[in-house]
């Protein structure tokens, strides 16, 4: 906005003087870019060509180097292990941004109306937001074991058998998930409650005069004022999840069997576990070409939801 | 100097008096140790690079103790096991690594290290007299332990100072209370598991690991029991036979029939936890996990665990063996100094005092017949018979073979899918046309 501003006032000054000045100094402008250009080719561009190039050879570390074109994309796509853990990616990815979107924004709208305590309350709300994702896996763990662990003797008191937990196949990436959502709720707690202490109070007087009730409130006017920011909250966490390593790598390390491999995790073993480069420069190309258009067409959406879209 | 002896300061004279007090002292260590000169290398500094364990531990104890007797300064640094075997690949990789000193896993690197060069062959320092103390006793390490450090060619590139043997951890509370005895044979070791099996009172009748790559121990000291390893002497893969069909069978009964809720998932530290609590009456893992077994701050069975040796399988008998070496870096400039470091570190003493920590197996085999450190060990005399039997009967756990750690991955799939429910046999075929490449490819170039 500031940007589209500026031109306009501009040409009516000094035009022929600011070209004048343009046309002397835009080879010292130039040379102050220059530290900037060069931190970012050194530590953006750099690694990002030589993993493109690594890519293209196989490269085990403490064997030989043989060039082979494409060869590591068209082993990735049969490889069974790698297409399972982009299944397990968008899946793990699916719930843990619409679980912590939905209730962090009921969450929100909770902490938003006036009650004894609120302050309090949302302090300890936004706590697990505060905890390291290492020490937090560490104590679900504890709490996960299938014999010793409190969530079965809780389940136990109500009568309920015990679960497996991440102990199981069928249940560990909705276990993880669970840990995704204690975690990070509060964060779109805070991301909305913010968007909904700048809504202006008007809408809801008239909508009130016409006779709405709380759900058309909430349906008609909240949520497409507070929509920018409900889309904020999920680029952000969109991104947070796919890139999730730590909880998962310390709670199950990709199992049972592959049952939580994520593309993170298949990453690491064949980066760090079988010192295969070439192959894991593949997977991480690939897996940049998948962030960059997730992420285009969230900010397309993001875009589109603006308020004076 | 002369002014000093004619007019002694005070400083002078304490001196003085302190060195004739201790002379006595260092002329008896001096005698001990021969005429063996530890202080060759006098001066020198060197590198060590360690994996974070209790043994670990004790050797940076003892590094103020080695600097006095050589006058050798050590910089070591502990690193956790996986992130140790990354930093090792690593740096011996780029061929300057920057320890004179490594310690590693055999059951994981050994065919690595010599396929890399790695380390150097130590057989020439054990054999240099005027590198090897008298004392030192090479011959004492065990012949099991040895003879699994030994590379194909020969080459001796590391001191096995650390074995794991595996074997039965059972309750034998649990055991007594339903008159069941030690199982002879590992197809006994069901039958016992089913008997001692009660999930109502949450006690499962046999636990070990089942997370994959974890899981795969488990199943080979099982196909040892048929006098077999999973990869031939010739590099031939030996995974899909009717034998290790048969392992592979056994372990999912054991694990799917017998099993607590959820083992699939479990690594040895659940195993052990569960153990612990009284909740398995069997547990097949290393003798290494026992100390805090022992221990009532942590443990709800002190007193009533039972060491067995892993029973004897349909065609053999064998104690799946895992150890730890440590080596001098090939690249090492200062490879006298890192032998000198070696031999302490590995010296009676200091293999004694890791038996009397608890921190593990030694390599040596008269850490076994010191009766001191025996009658004051915390651990029974079970224990010890359990750790000399399955020393007599060691065989390599894990292939010996570069791939280590993908073997286990895949195998470790392949075990994981067949404890839920998925056809053993084929699995494991699946699992070997997988690796049969791998393998191959790695002995290549």
């Amino acid at each position: 906005m500031t940007s589209t501003s500026l031109p306009a006032s501009m040409p009516s000054t000094t035009q022929a003087s600011a070209a004048a000045a343009s046309a002397d100094f835009t080879p010292r402008y130039w040379l102050f870019s220059l530290p900037a250009v060069l931190v970012i080719a050194a530590v953006i561009v750099f690694p990002w060509l030589f993993t493109l190039y690594m890519s293209g050879q196989d490269w085990k570390i403490g064997g030989g180097v043989e060039f082979v074109g494409l060869g590591n994309f068209a082993e990735l796509m049969k490889d069974q292990r790698f297409i399972e853990s982009m299944g397990h990616t968008l899946y793990f990815t699916v719930l843990a941004v619409v679980l912590p979107i939905v209730f962090g924004t009921a969450a929100a709208l909770v902490f938003h109306r006036e009650f004894p305590m609120r302050g309090l309350l949302r302090t300890i709300f936004v706590m697990p937001m505060m905890a390291t994702p290492v020490a937090v896996a560490l104590v679900w763990t504890m709490m996960f074991h299938p014999q010793l662990g409190v969530l079965n003797y809780l389940l136990s008191l109500i009568g309920i058998g015990p679960s497996g937990w991440v102990y199981e196949p069928s249940t560990v990436i909705p276990t993880l998930v669970m840990v995704e959502v204690w975690h990070w709720t509060p964060l779109v707690m805070l991301i909305v409650l913010g968007g909904l202490a700048g809504l202006p109070k008007e809408p809801y007087e008239s909508a009130l005069i016409d006779g709405a009730n709380d759900w058309h409130m909430f349906r008609h006017i909240t949520l497409p004022l507070v929509w920018p920011f409900i889309m904020v909250a999920i680029v952000i966490r969109t991104i947070d999840a796919l890139k999730a390593f730590d909880t998962i790598f310390v709670i199950t390390q990709g199992g049972p069997g592959t049952a939580s491999e994520t593309l993170n995790i298949f990453l690491y073993l064949q980066a760090f576990q079988f010192y295969k480069i070439g192959y894991a420069s593949a997977v991480v190309v690939i897996f940049f070409v998948i962030i960059i258009m997730l992420s285009l067409l969230l900010l397309y959406a993001r875009q589109k939801s603006k308020w004076n879209a | 100097m002369t002014d000093s002896i004619l007019k002694p300061t005070r400083r002078v004279l304490l001196a003085g008096g302190a060195a004739a007090v201790a002379s006595p002292l260092v002329l008896r260590k001096a005698q001990a140790q021969g005429a063996f000169d530890w202080k060759k290398f006098s001066g020198q500094s060197i590198d060590v690079l360690l994996v974070k364990n209790p043994r670990s531990d004790l050797m940076q104890q003892a590094e103020k103790e080695f600097t006095e007797l050589t006058g050798i300064k050590v910089s070591s640094e502990q690193v956790p096991e996986q992130q140790q075997r990354q930093k090792a690949v690593i740096e011996f990789a780029s061929g300057k690594p920057s320890f004179d000193v490594s310690g590693i896993s055999l059951h994981v690197q050994k065919r690595m290290a010599a396929k890399g060069k790695w380390f150097e062959n130590l057989d020439p320092f054990i054999k240099n007299a005027a590198l090897t103390a008298p004392d030192f006793d090479f011959a004492d390490f065990g012949a099991g332990p040895v003879a699994y450090a030994r590379q194909a060619d020969g080459a001796l590139d590391t001191i096995p100072f650390f074995v794991d043997y595996w074997m039965i951890y059972y309750n034998k509370e649990l055991f007594d209370a339903k008159n069941v005895a030690y199982p002879k044979t590992m197809d006994e070791m069901f039958t016992a598991a089913q008997k001692l099996h009660d999930p109502a009172k949450g006690v499962a009748g046999f636990v070990s690991r089942g997370l994959k790559n974890a899981n795969i121990p488990v199943w080979t000291s099982l196909m040892l029991g048929q006098g077999m390893e999973t990869v031939s002497p010739e590099g031939k893969l030996l995974t899909d036979t009717p034998e290790a069909v048969w392992a592979a069978e056994l372990y999912r009964k054991l694990n799917k029939e017998t099993g607590p809720v959820g083992q699939v998932g479990f690594n040895w530290n659940e195993c052990q936890t569960t153990f612990m609590q009284g909740r398995a009456a069997m547990w097949l893992d290393g003798i290494g996990f026992a100390t805090p077994l022992e221990d009532p701050s942590k443990s709800r069975i002190v007193g009533k665990v039972g060491y067995g040796v892993t029973p004897p399988g349909p065609k053999a008998h064998y104690a799946g063996m895992f150890a730890d070496g440590m080596g001098i870096s090939r690249g090492s400039s200062k490879k006298e100094a890192a032998w000198l470091y070696l031999q302490f570190m590995t010296n009676k003493k200091n293999q004694i005092a890791m038996l009397k920590a608890g921190a593990g197996a030694p390599g040596r085999s008269s850490a076994y017949l010191d009766t001191e450190t025996i009658q004051a060990s915390k651990f029974g005399k079970q224990y010890f018979e359990c750790l000399l039997a399955s020393a007599k009967i060691a065989r390599a756990g894990l292939p010996q073979i570069v791939p280590v750690t993908e073997f286990r991955d895949v195998f470790g799939v392949a075990l994981t899918n067949a404890i839920g429910g998925a056809d053993v046999a084929a699995e494991l075929k699946k699992a070997t046309e997988v690796f049969a490449p791998v393998l191959a490819k790695s002995e290549q170039g």
